[in-house]
């Protein structure tokens, strides 16, 4: 498709003269395996056939992981099964609870090389997988091996069971994390798991399936397949998983609601979103333009609940703008293991060229485009952090779910209009809102179809705080005690 | 023949069966009746067959009424639901004669079909104001935040109620989904028709904002999927359906990703049960929100 050609708009560079030296984090202690297959029973099992997974930063390949087939996934979920029927439901729940304090523990001690591989094969800055992926995926390994063995507190008055086995396919932009949010409750509530990883990031849930090792978790228990799209639909189609777990785009969960039809198995969807990031004019500015940057920028933008709509109320839009602008020109991309590195590398060739796409298309729609002027690095998938103004919500930019460092400016008048404009989307997985005045936020949190809302904050996660989306963002709850129940059956 | 005047007889007022839409008895706008019968083959009155348009009309009323249903206090949502009970009650031979005359129910069955469904209302009723403190909580993040999840009525529930159970199997299915704050649009079988609509009457009765539960006649094989595809439906609950239906029911809901809830048919004794009333008939129906906000000086 032509796009218009656009210079983007940018101030100057900040703080002429001032430079900063890189502060790469070392790679020499972490390892990892050329060759990954399957890990199936408690072992790693070899493949059929390979495919190679790349770090982003670098377009060099790290290893090589199995493309699952059919038959492997067959393997799979019998050896799930069997560790539900021998060894899982077997266990007296405080013995389950055990197990899942030390996978928490044994998260804590590998935390520095788990954080080093994840931005090697992910492409996100060091700091966040140092600061947010590990320590969030450790917790929440920790808060539900507290609950194994305390369910019958959960849910007033009624009796509960597990499921049995679970099917669960995660994405790309937080490989590890997501699979704690997943396995973690799974095996609290006593269901053994078959996890598939992305494609493009297999690596760390190869080192999860070490720390099970480690841990001397029974064979079984937890399964990985690893492989592309075809192996997620092999694993959620099996006759024999009772459940399905799915984080990814809504076009995918679409496919699997579909697919699962008629057959009984319980589900659970967490897709996308076009999270509204809602600033009024009473807001603390400082504080709400680093909301909005953490909004939209925190892991290049690849975050479900990325605040990519902002609303800003028409009094303050220009000073807004003013102080963004600013603010993206102190942005720092480049290397993910730098530590002063704030936005990364983009997670693929695909997602890259999806972005630009959307770049361009923001042109063409009319918008106008403002790009962080930093330099990037020669070689690797970086994109240059972008808002967009002047930006009508008919535009793709506004409309479609980018998953990139692309933010659309929109303006509102009244907090109703505010309201209205946040939920006219199909999604409903986040929002924002900056004011200092407590009844206007109630008031607005109120109405707004989201699933999360932060006040006066963005992107906040915690193990005990349910996450997941109203409408077409999908259903059911990872975290907190809301987190319990879609691996549970309730009676009562 | 005689005419009532030199009979002495007075001609009896039959009652038309119409849908309840938005508050309103309207016709279906196709105009289409299918005549009851009772088992011994005389004729009850003629029922309304709902269309498809009939249910989107009926869909848009839900949407008008939800957000101000979900939007009005749980207490007073409460008072509502016992209204609806209070109403019932009040009406309870009526209900009670029309089980036996329309659905040849014994006089004994009739008598404890309406009562459980007046008792069914009054339990539910009792919920509206305490889901939040029950479902939701205040969580214990680390860090300097306040946070807090909330459960909140998910939307736009459309219902499809079983074969077996023409009174009790439909208040049990209502009930929970309107507690939550939802607006309902339930789709009985044609030939419960005159005990719905009596129910009907119930709810107009009731404070029930005109919209929040909009009641049908009709079959099912002609609105499921209607339902299914339809893009402005939040959820769909259905009792009874066969592998087929579910089929086709969680396959179209995929396309806007609906929750979807699925129950066996049951008889009007089996529902009596207190099994069947539960706190996790509601949560079906309802999202949870959570809220952070910073704390600080």
């Amino acid at each position: 498709m032509a796009t218009k050609k656009q210079t983007p708009k940018t101030t100057a560079a900040a703080a002429p003269g001032w430079k900063y030296e890189p502060a790469l984090e070392s790679t020499d202690h972490v390892r990892f395996e050329k060759r990954y297959g399957h890990f199936i029973d408690g072992k790693f099992t070899a493949a059929k056939s390979y495919f190679g997974a790349i770090n982003p930063a670098t377009e060099e390949q790290l290893a090589e992981f199995g493309q699952g087939s059919a038959a492997e996934v067959d393997t799979a979920v019998k050896s799930a099964r069997r560790g539900y029927e021998k060894y899982w439901s077997k266990l007296p729940p405080s013995e389950r609870a055990k197990y899942l304090y030390r996978i928490a523990r044994l998260l804590q001690e590998h935390a520095r090389e788990l954080a080093i591989l994840e931005t090697m094969n992910g492409g996100k800055p060091i700091k966040e997988s140092r600061d947010v992926d590990l320590p969030l995926a450790a917790a929440h390994f920790f808060y539900y091996a507290g609950w194994a063995d305390k369910l019958q507190y959960a849910f007033g008055g009624a009796q509960v069971a597990p499921l049995g086995v679970a099917g669960q396919v995660i994405p790309w932009n937080f490989p590890l994390l997501m699979a704690a949010w997943k396995i973690a409750p799974a095996l609290a509530c006593g269901n053994t798991v078959v996890l598939k990883a992305a494609e493009t990031t297999p690596l760390t849930a190869m080192k999860l399936a070490e720390i099970f090792q480690e841990a001397d978790l029974p064979p079984g228990v937890v399964n990985f397949v690893n492989g592309d799209g075809r192996t997620g639909a092999a694993l959620v189609n099996h006759p024999d998983i009772n459940k399905v777990a799915f984080t990814g785009s809504t076009e995918v969960g679409r496919a699997i609601q579909k697919q699962l039809a008629g057959t009984g198995k319980r589900l659970t969807l967490e897709l996308g979103g076009k999270g509204a990031n809602i600033i009024f004019d009473d807001a603390a500015l400082d504080q709400a333009i680093e909301g909005i940057i953490t909004g939209i920028f925190f892991n290049q933008g690849h975050v479900c609940c990325a605040g990519s709509r902002l609303l800003v109320q028409e009094s303050i839009h220009d000073e807004v703008v003013r102080r963004l602008t600013h603010r993206l020109s102190t942005l720092r991309v480049g290397n993910p293991l730098d530590k002063n590195t704030d936005v990364g590398a983009i997670n693929s060739r695909a997602q890259l060229d999806k972005i630009e796409a959307y770049l361009g298309y923001g042109v063409e729609d009319g918008a106008v485009r403002h790009a962080a002027p930093c330099p990037l690095p020669g070689r690797g998938f970086f994109v240059a952090p972008t808002f967009f103004t002047g930006v009508a919500p008919a535009h793709r930019i506004a409309a479609d779910e980018i998953f990139g460092p692309v933010l659309s400016v929109m303006t509102f008048r009244t907090p109703e209009e505010a309201v209205a404009k946040a939920n006219a989307t199909p999604y409903g997985l986040s929002a924002g809102i900056w004011t200092d005045k407590g009844s206007k936020l109630f008031a607005v949190a109120s109405q707004l179809k989201a699933g999360v809302i932060w006040g006066n904050s963005f992107n906040r996660f915690d193990a005990t705080s349910p996450f997941g989306g109203f409408k077409e963002s999908g259903f059911g709850r990872e975290g907190g005690r809301q987190g319990l129940l879609p691996y549970l059956e309730v009676r009562g | 023949m005689k005419t009532p005047a030199q009979t002495n007889m007075r001609l009896t007022v039959a009652k038309t069966y119409k849908l309840f839409i938005g508050g309103a008895f309207p016709r279906t706008e196709s105009g289409r009746s299918v005549a009851l019968r009772n088992r011994s083959g005389e004729f009850v009155a003629n029922a309304s067959r709902a269309s498809r348009k009939d249910l989107r009309e009926a869909v848009v009323a839900a949407r008008k009424a939800a957000e101000g249903w979900a939007g009005r206090t749980a207490y007073l949502r409460s008072q509502i639901l016992y209204r609806a009970a209070e109403m019932m009650e009040s009406r309870r031979e009526s209900l009670t004669a029309t089980l036996v005359k329309a659905h040849g129910k014994t006089a004994k069955a009739a008598e404890a079909e309406v009562s459980a469904s007046i008792d069914r209302l009054v339990w539910y009723a009792g919920w509206c104001d305490k889901l939040t403190q029950v479902l939701g909580n205040q969580n214990p993040v680390a860090g300097p935040f306040f946070n807090m999840s909330s459960p909140e009525a998910t939307g736009v529930v459309v219902l499809f109620a079983g074969e077996s159970s023409p009174l009790l199997g439909l208040v049990s299915i209502v009930a929970p989904v309107i507690c939550g704050g939802n607006a309902v649009v339930a789709c009985s079988p044609i030939a419960h028709a005159p005990i719905v609509i009596d129910f009907a009457e119930v709810l107009a009765t009731s404070d029930l904002p005109a919209g929040v539960v909009n009641l049908l006649t009709g079959n099912r094989d002609e609105l499921l999927p209607t339902a299914a595809a339809h893009r402005d439906i939040d959820a769909i609950g259905a009792v009874g359906l066969s592998m087929e239906e579910q089929v086709l029911l969680e396959g179209g809901a995929s396309a806007t990703i609906k929750r979807v809830w699925l129950d066996a048919d049951r008889t009007s004794s089996a529902w009596a049960v207190a099994d069947h009333q539960s706190l996790y008939r509601i949560t079906p129906f309802l999202e949870v929100k959570t809220s952070w906000h910073p704390m600080g000086l």
